[in-house]
């Protein structure tokens, strides 16, 4: 990542370019089970239109049915964005004709959102606070997805999966508040942990759960807006980042040679790494939205409101400020809130009884690596929450040193038994007996006379030497602090 | 024996449950009366042995609702499951849902049987019958001494021939903007449209979504009562429905008007309207008194407006609810050799739609455009709040405003070629449509050349109860019995 400090700029011929940058994210509601307003089903690969309702086949007749927890999601998002909610809100038409929209007209919110203005804050730098930057959100509205065109099932024709038609998407528009393509994707990726910690999306940009439209624009730093180019369907935070880079850089050339960017539609191709146009402002349609008038405005009382609210969970924001007040490290926190489930593990943890700073270096540097190198999501975890505070209790009570603690740990993950019984019956257990420690000591003292004189004569760095060989003689079980006392005691006599 | 056809719902309702009469020969009848007046091309579906199971099902005691054994026409704007529902449109010509639209359903649920889907304009969209694919529908009705045929209006013009004709005791219909009113006018049977939201859209092909709203046709008043019970409710598939209970319209009812008030709209007296008509609406005025009731001069300012808004919003909606009949997954589809996806919409709704609703969709396309949505879709938008302002002030004034339903009596087939000209004949319909208020026509009289007048009653919000009973007060004093002569 880029110096936080220091503002990214495009170097053009002609001096620094600032690159602006606004997201429309797309993300499914995948909270529910049914489509916006049908109940069909909304599964991930299903057989093509095996979840097509007669509404979303747009039959004659059919009439739209606001499906109300889809509407209580998006309000949970909205509030999690510390957003506006609109108590009154409609649904507008875009109306246009293409075959994978069986309508002729996409239910959308143009006028009226169900979502205002909210903001979303972005840490640049997990290890530094003041490189946060606040995004702002625009508004977020709900909206159907439409089917999908198969070109590859017949030689002249093109078929139709309306599966997807209908879909609740919730679009959330941010203000063109970026200025780097690090800012971007720290906002897609704090934008999709919200939405998981809320639960209304399951942030999935592979199966397409989540995809943005990129909209990047470039000007002399803090000079007039540039003409805005619109990416659309961007789907993964990589690609999001290098539409931004390509486009500022596309941009930047395309103006510095004389020309002038167009506004216009383009597309992302991952496989060249390019955008390439895809329609102009005039080939743009006139989608001649109006209110739909088969639907009610949408009127949210406030116990509904109300209930939204509290079922909102403690937020990534929220989460870190707690822990890094608990002494966490602000770099541990970051990374223990960035992840819904790894979040949620972690509170396991304290609530087993961790001790909070404790625990978050080890879940960052044991338990990471070991899932890591097992190749293991935290929700797999071999080691449950419980188990793992019963390990990090044997270490806080001296029962066992950091050094066997690792050691147990292993033995867990390959066994399944509990630390405690590990402890107990491999005999792992630390001893702090001061005679039995002084008596290696001594010996050790006694095996390595020579060495005792040179460090005597100022040789310092032989201390570790001789802790390492007291340890060793002890096959690691001692209180290492206690033999760091006896020893430094004994040298010094 | 009488002649079953001659009589109402009620009577066959009370006939059947009495034993009087069994419901297989009421429907045998309707089915022989139906197969013999092709010539009035009212029906385009005809579904005989539908409304003999239902018979069976009322003789048997299987089914003992309100309509049991009842056999009722169906318009065709209806989705009924796996009979042919084409909103008489060449583009779902073919079209059989497997899905019953919940105002049939409730009418099944009733114990109603159907005698096959009525012809209609194509899409509810015409005053005529004369948008139809499949051509127009005949009147019964003829002038005195002519055999020119007339349209029966539109767009319910299939259903109310068919009440007319005895070739059904009752039928739905839709009402967008007079749709069931005014053709109710022109055959001399009553029709009520009640309040936006009473009866589910749900499964009735889309016209102009706010304005759409079904409605029951018989030839008494007391027989739209019965059917609109059957036929409304709350639906909770149409969001737009009205979650309130149905209230006993029938047994409710009463001629009694003392103490009502009867709103008289001065704006409704209008150049060009012939004499009979607005005879006939002071003769109306003259009955409602003799029922107890008092007139009272209103004024209903922006109805001059009412006509251009209705022109603007309806055709709006039309224009986006018509976009799904694109050829790709049912109805027409006209796929031209090597040609793409844009060719095959065009060639598809070239084909597949009319002129009047090609005119529609355009129209609607372009008041919803970049640069024309302000100036006239939101500008209609208000000016329909403002019509809705005058019925809500006008009724702090009175109970039920009387009016004439249409400015003239039935027309020529194909005298209407002045697409205005035939707008105009909702001149007094449309306001209530666009306020989503309960409206009724009753018929008052014949004119000088022997056709039928109707009376037009608008009410209050969610009070079909005074539409209902003021009409039957016309209805007794009225004294309307003229049947039109076969000739079919």
């Amino acid at each position: 990542m880029a110096d936080a400090g220091a503002p990214f700029r495009i170097k053009g011929e002609t001096g620094d370019w600032e690159v602006v940058i606004g997201l429309e994210v797309h993300a499914q509601i995948t909270a529910t089970a049914s489509k916006l307003f049908s109940g069909a089903a909304t599964a991930f690969g299903a057989e093509p239109n095996s979840q097509v309702s007669l509404v979303d086949a747009a039959m004659p007749g059919m009439l739209p049915v606001p499906n109300k927890e889809c509407i209580r999601q998006a309000v949970r998002t909205g509030m999690a964005l510390d957003a506006r909610i609109n108590p009154v809100s409609r649904f507008d038409r875009k109306n246009y004709f293409y075959a994978d929209l069986p309508q002729g007209y996409q239910i959308s919110q143009l006028y009226h959102p169900l979502v205002g203005e909210g903001e979303v804050e972005v840490l640049l730098d997990d290890k530094d606070e003041t490189s946060a930057k606040r995004i702002g959100i625009e508004r977020l509205h709900v909206e159907q997805d439409a089917g999908k065109l198969m070109h590859d099932q017949h030689p002249t024709m093109s078929y139709v999966d309306l599966n997807r038609a209908g879909v609740a998407l919730m679009e959330i528009v941010s203000k063109p508040d970026m200025r780097s393509p690090a800012e971007a994707g720290a906002y897609l990726r704090k934008l999709r942990a919200i939405l998981r910690y809320v639960g209304s999306c399951d942030g999935n940009m592979e199966e397409g759960s989540m995809r943005a439209d990129v909209n990047v624009s470039v000007r002399k730093p803090g000079g007039e807006l540039g003409t805005r180019t619109e990416t659309k369907n961007v789907n993964s935070v990589r690609f999001v980042m290098a539409v931004v880079e390509h486009e500022a850089k596309r941009q930047v050339e395309l103006i510095e040679s004389g020309g002038a960017v167009p506004q216009e539609t383009r597309l992302y191709d991952p496989d060249k790494g390019v955008t390439r146009s895809l329609r102009s402002k005039e080939d743009a349609h006139d989608y001649r939205y109006f209110p739909d008038p088969d639907l009610l405005p949408l009127e949210l009382d406030q116990a509904f409101l109300d209930e939204c609210k509290a079922s909102l969970p403690e937020l990534p924001d929220a989460k870190r400020k707690r822990f890094e007040a608990l002494g966490i490290t602000p770099y541990n926190a970051s990374v223990l809130t960035a992840e819904v489930e790894t979040a949620r593990w972690f509170d396991a943890l304290l609530e087993a009884g961790a001790e909070p700073k404790q625990a978050a270096n080890w879940v960052v540097a044991e338990l990471f690596g070991a899932l890591n190198r097992r190749g293991e999501s935290i929700e797999a975890s071999p080691v449950t929450p419980a188990e793992a505070a019963e390990l990090l209790a044997l270490v806080a009570d001296g029962t066992i040193s950091g050094t066997i603690a690792k050691q147990v740990f292993e033995i867990m993950l390959e066994s399944g038994e509990g630390a405690a019984a590990i402890v107990e019956n491999r005999g792992l257990r630390q001893t702090s007996d001061t005679g039995a420690i002084d008596a290696e000591i001594d010996k050790v003292l006694a095996a390595n006379a020579d060495k005792v004189t040179e460090y005597k004569a100022g040789k310092q760095a032989l201390f570790g030497f001789f802790v390492g060989q007291v340890m060793k003689a002890m096959q690691g079980k001692a209180n290492p602090q206690m033999v760091n006392e006896r020893l430094r005691s004994k040298l010094t006599d | 024996m009488t002649d079953l056809t001659s009589l109402t719902i009620a009577q066959l309702r009370d006939g059947i449950r009495g034993s009087d009469f069994s419901a297989r020969e009421v429907a045998e009848s309707y089915n022989a009366a139906v197969a013999a007046a092709k010539l009035l091309n009212a029906y385009t579906v005809e579904t005989p042995d539908d409304a003999l199971a239902a018979a069976e099902a009322a003789d048997s005691g299987k089914s003992t609702g309100p309509l049991a054994g009842i056999p009722l026409g169906i318009k065709d704007l209806f989705a009924t499951k796996g009979v042919d529902t084409t909103a008489g449109s060449n583009i779902l010509k073919g079209f059989r849902p497997t899905y019953e639209s919940s105002v049939t359903a409730n009418l099944r649920k009733a114990g109603a049987g159907m005698l096959g889907k009525l012809n209609m304009d194509e899409f509810a969209m015409g005053s005529s019958n004369e948008t139809s694919a499949y051509g127009p529908v005949i009147s019964p009705w003829r002038r005195k001494g002519s055999n020119v045929g007339l349209t029966p209006g539109g767009s319910s013009g299939g259903s109310a021939a068919a009440v007319a004709a005895l070739i059904a005791p009752g039928a739905t219909g839709t009402d967008t903007g007079g749709s069931i009113r005014q053709p109710a006018a022109f055959a001399g049977i009553c029709g009520i449209k009640p309040t936006y939201g009473r009866c589910s859209r749900w499964g009735i092909v889309s016209f102009a979504s706010s304005l759409d709203q079904a409605g029951s046709m018989a030839r008494t008043v007391r027989d739209c009562a019965i059917l609109l019970e059957a036929m409304a409710g709350f639906d909770p598939k149409d969001s737009t429905s009205l979650d309130l209970p149905v209230p006993n319209w029938e047994a409710n009812l009463s001629g009694d008007l003392k103490g009502k008030r009867i709103g008289i709209p001065r704006e409704y007296r209008i150049d060009g309207v012939p004499a009979e008509i607005n005879a006939l609406w002071d003769q109306g005025i003259e009955w409602l008194k003799d029922a107890g009731a008092t007139p009272v001069e209103i004024s209903l300012p922006h109805t001059k407006y009412a006509l251009p808004t209705y022109y603007i919003i309806a055709p709006a909606e039309a224009s986006s609810n018509l976009a799904r009949y694109d050829g790709v997954r049912y109805g027409l589809r006209d796929a031209p050799e090597g040609g793409n996806l844009d060719a095959m919409y065009s060639a598809t709704r070239a084909e597949g739609f009319g002129a009047e609703v090609k005119r529609r969709v355009m129209i609607g396309t372009y008041v919803l455009s970049a640069g024309f949505y302000d100036a006239y879709f939101t500008k209609a938008q208000k000016v329909r709040a403002l019509i809705k302002q005058d019925f809500a002030k006008a009724f702090e004034q009175c109970d039920i405003i009387l009016t004439p339903t249409a400015p003239s009596a039935a027309f020529g087939i194909g005298e209407t070629t002045d697409p205005l000209a035939m707008y105009l004949n909702d001149v007094f319909a449309v306001p209530a449509s666009l306020a989503g208020l309960p409206a009724m026509s009753v018929p008052g009289g014949l004119d000088g050349q022997g056709l039928p007048l109707g009376l037009h009653l608008i009410g209050k919000e969610l009070d079909e109860q005074t539409v209902l009973n003021a009409g039957l007060a016309i209805e007794e004093r009225a004294g309307f019995t003229a049947r039109p002569e076969k000739w079919w």
